[in-house]
């Protein structure tokens, strides 16, 4: 098969699943008019899909700092930081990072992909090992590939299944990086901080957690999971983006292991990137400063998500194993998510579709993310949908 | 070693079966994803199985020289003779 026949093959197999018409994973936004509302065709649309947890897109503190940093110091930077430079505003974002998190020390990365596949590939390398969970970020296994290290994969949230893989490697779990997610992206369930950290110190295993999806969702002051549990020291490197609560785009990994530092002359997605551009630095700090300030945001976020998690459930759906931000509709077939996606979009409602394989067990997804600026009123109308599009995937046999 | 590597592939091939079905031939020759249809995320799902099963990790790497039954039952036999 040529390279273009594999390119050829795609196209087919995206002919078979998908609908003519519509393209499913690459919607295009006609018009943004909020952090929750656009238009999509000739429609307004509300946003259920975005990520956009704090609701900080549009906050006027994020805005101006953009505008002010353009104005300043221009368009971008056009190189990476080894090669240009690093900017105020890129170090006094480290600086906010490593103090939000009491840390020694930071990394700033243009994106959230980038931040894990240059911490993975700088912290581990040939003749190491990197265990993560089943349900990693395609970040995550791309960054241990990268790394050249073996990749051995532990049953998703399964503590029994992590510590037999550990007793396996024998005293190589001392040289073997363990990671997971705070909140996972596909279900939207929490990893069990605790136990992990068990055998991280029993194993003596260093952990690195993504808090991606936890960042200004968890915690008294939105750190994320390791803020919830309080189990700061017992994790190594935390690693996050700043395209979801944050509502920019970049991504960090902070640390109180000085050699964090070093990392900027080994590991290559850092080095060869172009750094972050002024404006999204600009953003990403006025953005930080909300997030930790945002008890208020983090209470309505969780009252949406109670309140949404607790109606699919009540209407029958299978869900995800807790209620999150993240919320995951579970159906068996590509055919039923396709279907429900497309009447939640009927319904002027816009969310994420998941096929196989990147479902988890061969299931399909669709994905809910709420946000802090969605209205009760938002909520109830997107219960509804669900409501009256349950008969259309569900037909009652008569 | 002969005998080992019979047994690894016996019990291999006993695996497969709860991936493709009782009426399914499998022989050493047998393409796992061609043939038998077992896509990426079967095979990663196969390799945790297979792991318990043998009492070994499978780095994910190795997997890429992987085509048939045969090659995954020498691989596994060569970790398990490496341990």
């Amino acid at each position: 098969m040529s390279l273009l026949d594999k390119l050829d093959a795609v196209a087919a197999a995206r002919k078979a699943l998908l609908p003519e018409g519509v393209d499913v994973f690459g919607i295009p936004i006609e018009e943004v008019y909020s952090s929750t509302e656009a238009k999509i065709g000739n429609r307004r649309i509300l946003f259920l899909g975005t990520n956009n947890y704090l609701g900080l897109t549009f906050a006027p503190e994020c805005l101006q700092a953009a505008h002010k940093a353009i104005d300043s110091e221009g368009t971008g930077t056009t190189g990476s930081r080894m090669a240009n430079g690093s900017y105020h505003g890129h170090r006094a974002l480290e600086r906010e990072f490593a103090d939000f998190y009491h840390c020694q020390s930071c990394i700033v990365f243009t994106t959230g992909y980038q931040a894990n596949l240059a911490t993975i590939s700088g912290l581990a390398g040939s003749g190491d090992v990197v265990l993560i969970d089943g349900d990693s970020h395609a970040s995550i296994y791309d960054g241990c590939r990268l790394s050249g290290a073996e990749i051995i994969r532990f049953r998703h949230n399964d503590m029994t299944d992590l510590e037999k893989r550990l007793r396996r490697l024998g005293e190589r779990s001392r040289s073997t990086l363990i990671i997971i997610e705070g909140i996972y992206s596909m279900l939207g369930d929490r990893a069990p901080l605790a136990d992990i950290v068990k055998l991280k110190n029993a194993y003596h295993s260093i952990l690195l957690l993504d808090e991606a999806h936890s960042l200004g969702v968890l915690g008294e002051t939105g750190q994320g999971l390791v803020e919830e549990t309080g189990l700061m020291d017992g994790v190594d490197f935390i690693t996050g983006t700043f395209s979801k609560s944050l509502g920019g785009i970049g991504g960090y990994c902070v640390s109180n292991h000085s050699q964090l530092d070093q990392l900027r002359y080994v590991s290559r997605p850092y080095i060869f990137t172009a750094s972050p551009t002024p404006a999204t630095i600009a953003s990403t700090r006025a953005a930080l400063k909300l997030l930790r300030d945002g008890t208020k945001l983090r209470q309505q976020l969780w009252k949406n998500v109670h309140q949404l998690y607790s109606r699919l459930h009540e209407l029958g759906y299978q869900l995800g194993p807790e209620p999150s931000p993240v919320i995951a509709t579970i159906l068996d077939t590509p055919q039923q998510a396709l279907t429900l996606w497309n009447g939640l979009l009927e319904h002027g409602i816009y969310v994420n579709l998941i096929l196989p394989p990147a479902a988890p067990d061969g299931k399909s997804l669709v994905r809910c993310s709420v946000s802090a600026v969605h209205t009760s009123d938002q909520m109830g109308h997107v219960g509804q949908a669900f409501a009256e599009l349950r008969e259309v995937i569900f037909p009652i046999a008569s | 070693m002969a005998s080992d590597y019979t047994d690894t592939l016996q019990r291999l091939c006993h695996h497969l079966k709860q991936f493709t079905g009782p009426d399914v031939e499998i022989t050493p020759q047998t393409d796992l994803i061609n043939q038998l249809a077992i896509d990426s995320v079967k095979l990663l799902n196969l390799i945790m199985e297979v792991e318990d099963e043998f009492d070994i990790s499978v780095p994910l790497n190795a997997l890429a020289d992987v085509q048939t039954v045969h090659e995954l039952a020498n691989l596994i036999h060569q970790i398990k003779s490496a341990k």
